[in-house]
C-alpha cells in the first residue's frame, strides 16, 4: 500500500505580531511610569498595613526629615501662581525664567528671601544648599511654611475648586516635636485632615 | 529554532552557478523574550510602587461645640515614651498606675492590649473604647504610626491624638521613659 506522506512542516512561528504587540506594551509602560522623585533628605518612611493608595493629583506633600520640612506642590500651573503669590506677600518680583526654572522643581526647601538665588543655581551648587540649609521655616516669626500651605490651598481653589490635600511624608527616625509643630500649623488653617505617607508591610 | 531553508537550493540544469537565495526571516524568539521581559518588569514596577496614604483627622482645637464628654472607664490613654517604649492606662491620669508596653506583636505589645481593653470595655459598658495618643518629645514619628496602625488593624476607629500633659510627662519620667 502507498503510504500517504505528511509534508513536513517548519516548527518556526512567525514571531512578527508577538514582537509587535510586547514592544507596543512595552513603549506604553515605559511612558506611562512616573520618574521616580528624589528626596532632598534621606526620607526612610515608617511601614503600615494600610492599603490605601495616594490620590495621583491634588496632593501637596510635606517631606519631613532631620528637621528639615520641603514642600511639594503637584502640577506645574499650581506651582507657577503659588509662586506669583507669593512673590506678592514678600516683596519679591520673579522673572519668567524664574517661575519656568521654579516649575522645574521638586520641592521647596529654601527660606524665600534665598529663592532667587537658589532658582539660578545649577543642580549640583542646589544640592550643597539643600543640604546645608534647614528646609522651609517652620517658626511662627516669617511664617513661611503657613504662607506656602496657605497659599498653595488657595491656588487650588482656584484652580480646581477643590480642597488641596495634604500629605505628610516623614523619616521613622524623625522627633515627635518636628511633627507636632508642622501638625500645628496645618491645624492654624483649619487643615485638620490630612495622611501620612508610609510603605506597606504585613499584618 | 532552526529555520529550515525553504528557497531550495539552485538548478542543475543549465549549468549556470546561481547564488544561494538567503531567507530574509529573522529570528524574533529571543527579542519577544526580552521584551515580555521588560514589560513585566514595568508592569510590575509602576503599580506595586504606590505609595500607601494613612488618613489621619486631627480633632478640630476651636470648635468646643461637638466635643461631648467621654466616660473615663471606657477611655483608654496611651503614652508614647522614648527608646520605642510606651505606657497605658484606662481611666484618669494619676488614678491608675500605667502599664509599660511596646509596639511588638507579643504579650505586651499594643496590639494585645487594645484588643484585650476593647473587649473589657465592650462587656462592661457596651460601648466602645476610645483611644487617646500623647507623643511625648521623646517619642519619634515612627512610634506614632505604629500606634494609629495598630488602632487601624484592632479596628479602634474612635481614636485621637492630643498634646501631652504634665502628669502624664512625670509619669514617664518615673519608669524612665522619657
Amino acid at each position: 500500500m502507498p503510504r500517504i506522506k505528511v509534508p513536513r512542516k517548519s516548527t518556526a512561528i512567525d514571531m512578527t505580531a508577538m514582537c509587535d504587540v510586547a514592544f507596543l506594551l512595552l513603549t506604553f509602560f515605559i511612558l506611562t511610569a512616573k520618574p521616580k522623585v528624589e528626596d532632598p533628605v534621606a526620607v526612610d518612611m515608617p511601614k503600615s498595613a494600610t492599603e490605601q493608595t495616594l490620590p495621583e493629583s491634588g496632593v501637596a506633600i510635606l517631606t519631613v526629615g532631620k528637621g528639615k520640612v520641603f514642600f511639594t506642590i503637584d502640577g506645574p500651573e499650581n506651582r507657577k501662581q503659588t509662586l506669583l503669590q507669593m512673590g506678592t506677600k514678600y516683596n519679591i518680583g520673579f522673572t519668567p525664567s524664574e517661575v519656568k526654572q521654579f516649575q522645574n522643581l521638586d520641592n521647596v526647601g529654601v527660606p524665600i528671601q534665598q529663592l532667587k538665588q537658589y532658582l539660578a543655581m545649577d543642580s549640583e551648587q542646589r544640592k550643597a544648599v539643600v543640604t546645608g540649609g534647614k528646609g522651609i521655616p517652620t517658626d511662627s516669626v516669617s511664617n513661611e511654611l503657613y504662607n506656602w500651605v496657605h497659599e498653595a490651598r488657595v491656588v487650588e481653589k482656584n484652580l480646581t475648586n477643590k480642597e488641596l490635600l495634604f500629605s505628610i511624608k516623614g523619616d521613622s527616625n524623625e522627633e515627635y516635636p518636628t511633627m507636632q509643630r508642622i501638625i500645628a500649623i496645618l491645624q492654624k488653617q483649619k487643615v485638620n485632615k490630612f495622611s501620612l505617607i508610609t510603605t506597606l508591610r504585613g499584618k | 529554532m532552526a529555520e529550515l531553508d525553504t528557497s531550495g537550493g539552485g538548478g542543475k540544469k543549465g549549468g549556470k552557478v546561481r547564488s544561494k537565495k538567503q531567507s530574509t526571516r529573522v529570528d524574533l524568539t529571543a527579542m519577544v523574550d526580552l521584551a515580555f521581559l521588560l514589560v513585566t518588569f514595568f508592569m510590575l514596577t509602576t503599580t506595586l510602587n504606590k505609595p500607601k496614604a494613612m488618613d489621619l483627622a486631627m480633632p478640630d482645637k476651636d470648635d468646643k461645640n461637638t466635643q461631648e464628654p467621654i466616660a473615663a472607664s471606657r477611655t483608654m490613654t496611651v503614652l508614647l515614651g522614648s527608646g520605642n517604649k510606651l505606657e497605658w492606662f484606662v481611666g484618669e491620669p494619676g488614678k491608675t498606675p500605667p502599664t509599660v508596653g511596646d509596639y511588638s506583636k507579643g504579650d505586651k505589645g499594643i496590639r494585645k492590649v487594645l484588643i484585650d481593653q476593647s473587649q473589657r470595655v465592650k462587656s462592661t459598658t457596651g460601648k466602645t473604647m476610645f483611644v487617646i495618643v500623647k507623643p511625648s518629645e521623646k517619642s519619634v514619628y515612627k512610634n506614632v504610626v505604629d500606634v494609629l496602625d495598630e488602632l487601624h488593624i484592632t479596628d479602634n476607629m474612635a481614636f485621637a491624638i492630643v498634646d501631652i500633659s504634665p502628669v502624664e510627662i512625670d509619669l514617664l519620667k518615673r519608669d524612665n521613659l522619657f
